[in-house]
């Protein structure tokens, strides 16, 4: 199968630079799943799983949250936010994270702020327990 | 005089040394917190300069472009985010910060606060003023999810009407030994006009819709505008400890110099006195 060029960078640096054959990433409206040669394009990422396929065939997941991504020429540029492969995520860590939202949004019933911070930081939780699975 | 102000020094060139060695100390730490803080900068760059590319694309390739994040409004009342310092002794670091966040409370428009660092909190519930969230008062752990959350909550509340500006006021790092306040607007977005690009990206396919994109796109941009904020600051925070443990430890190193030469008179006194003490005991 023919390839692109495929580079995804995030506030942390680099987390990918290199050919694959497919990529797949959960958008604003939802999954989006890019082959060689689509037309540019460009749009917002939303929050869930990204896998892409590499030039060698191998499948590689990770958890994808927020950015935009673009395809331009035949070049893929994922910009996100958060960026983390299957591998790097510490599931632990994002159950903890999950407990300790869910208690701050019970808490948290009539501040609209604290409400919107808990929900972002649950819905971060969910998608890395989600993407270890 | 003798004895007991030999010991008093002595004591003295003691606190000092030990002073001496906690301000090079700070001095060390600061330096390499400063690189690291750099080294942040530089990381997270691209990722940024992407997202203005894009968009700038969008306005200049679209027609009829609107954004809530761009319409100017009538400015009833005022967000500012501060960043401080979480400690002291960092020379006029946080000192500056406060009168440049007066400075721009000049004016009478309401301004409600968003404080990073304990320094701003401190400074908010000192003068009274309106408190966006404390949540942030440890300036030194700030990530970059913490800044995704401040600019969620900044935009929300613009787009909601709690307020029709959002400003910034960071420590610009100028170089090691200069740092200067500095106040940047946030919101609204000031429209890249007349800037065409060569690639005029016409043909994109924008999904769902350019506007749609666009609006998902500027809360992460907001975000990247914080963090940058956020990581000049603390390299400003550092350097301007480094150059204030800088001074104190020259100081100190003066100080001891200067005990010194008076212990070694009082030690040369002493034994003067008791010598002429011997020899008129001798005499009699």
């Amino acid at each position: 199968m023919s390839t692109f060029h495929l580079k995804i960078s995030t506030p942390d640096g680099l987390k990918f630079d290199g050919e694959v054959e497919r990529l797949r990433v959960r958008m604003i409206d939802g999954d989006v799943s890019l082959l060689a040669h689509h037309m540019d394009y460009v749009s917002a990422v939303g929050a869930g799983e990204a896998a892409i396929v590499t030039a060698d065939g191998q499948t590689r997941y990770a958890a994808c949250i927020g950015g935009m991504l673009a395809m331009i020429q035949n070049e893929a540029n994922l910009i996100a936010t958060t960026f983390e492969w299957a591998d790097d995520i510490d599931l632990e860590r994002a159950k903890r994270a999950k407990e300790a939202a869910e208690a701050r949004i019970a808490a948290a019933k009539n501040d609209d702020k604290e409400l919107l911070l808990a929900q972002a930081k649950l819905q971060r939780a969910l998608v890395r327990i989600g993407v270890k699975h | 005089m003798a004895g007991a102000s030999m010991k008093d020094i002595k004591l003295r060139i003691k606190s000092v040394e030990s002073t001496m060695q906690i301000t090079k100390a700070m001095e060390l730490v600061a330096s390499s917190k400063l690189r690291k803080a750099k080294e942040r900068q530089e990381r997270s760059r691209p990722y940024f300069t992407e997202m203005r590319n894009t968009l700038a694309s969008i306005e200049s390739s679209t027609r009829d472009f609107s954004s809530p994040y761009q319409k100017q409004r009538e400015l009833k009342k005022r967000c500012l985010i501060m960043i401080a310092g979480d400690r002291g002794l960092a020379g006029g670091y946080n000192s500056n910060i406060i009168k440049a966040v007066t400075e721009k409370m000049q004016g009478g428009i309401p301004t409600c606060i968003l404080p990073i660092g304990k320094r701003a909190v401190d400074f908010c519930t000192r003068k009274g003023i309106e408190i966006v969230t404390s949540e942030f008062a440890e300036a030194g752990s700030i990530s970059i999810a913490d800044c995704f959350a401040i600019s969620n909550l900044v935009t929300q509340g613009y787009l909601s009407g709690q307020f029709d500006e959002v400003s910034i006021i960071y420590t610009q790092f100028v170089s090691m030994l200069t740092q200067t306040p500095k106040a940047e607007s946030l919101l609204p977005l000031k429209a890249e006009n007349g800037q065409k690009r060569e690639d005029l990206r016409t043909l994109v396919l924008y999904e769902p819709s350019p506007e749609e994109v666009y609006d998902a796109i500027v809360p992460g941009y907001i975000a990247g505008m914080i963090y940058g904020a956020m990581c000049e600051s603390v390299a400003s925070e550092q350097g301007a400890r480094r150059t204030a443990m800088d001074a104190a430890s020259k100081n100190a190193a003066e100080m001891i110099e200067d005990l010194s030469l008076r212990y070694n008179r009082a030690r040369q006194g002493a034994i003067t006195q008791e010598i002429t003490e011997i020899v008129a005991g001798a005499e009699h």
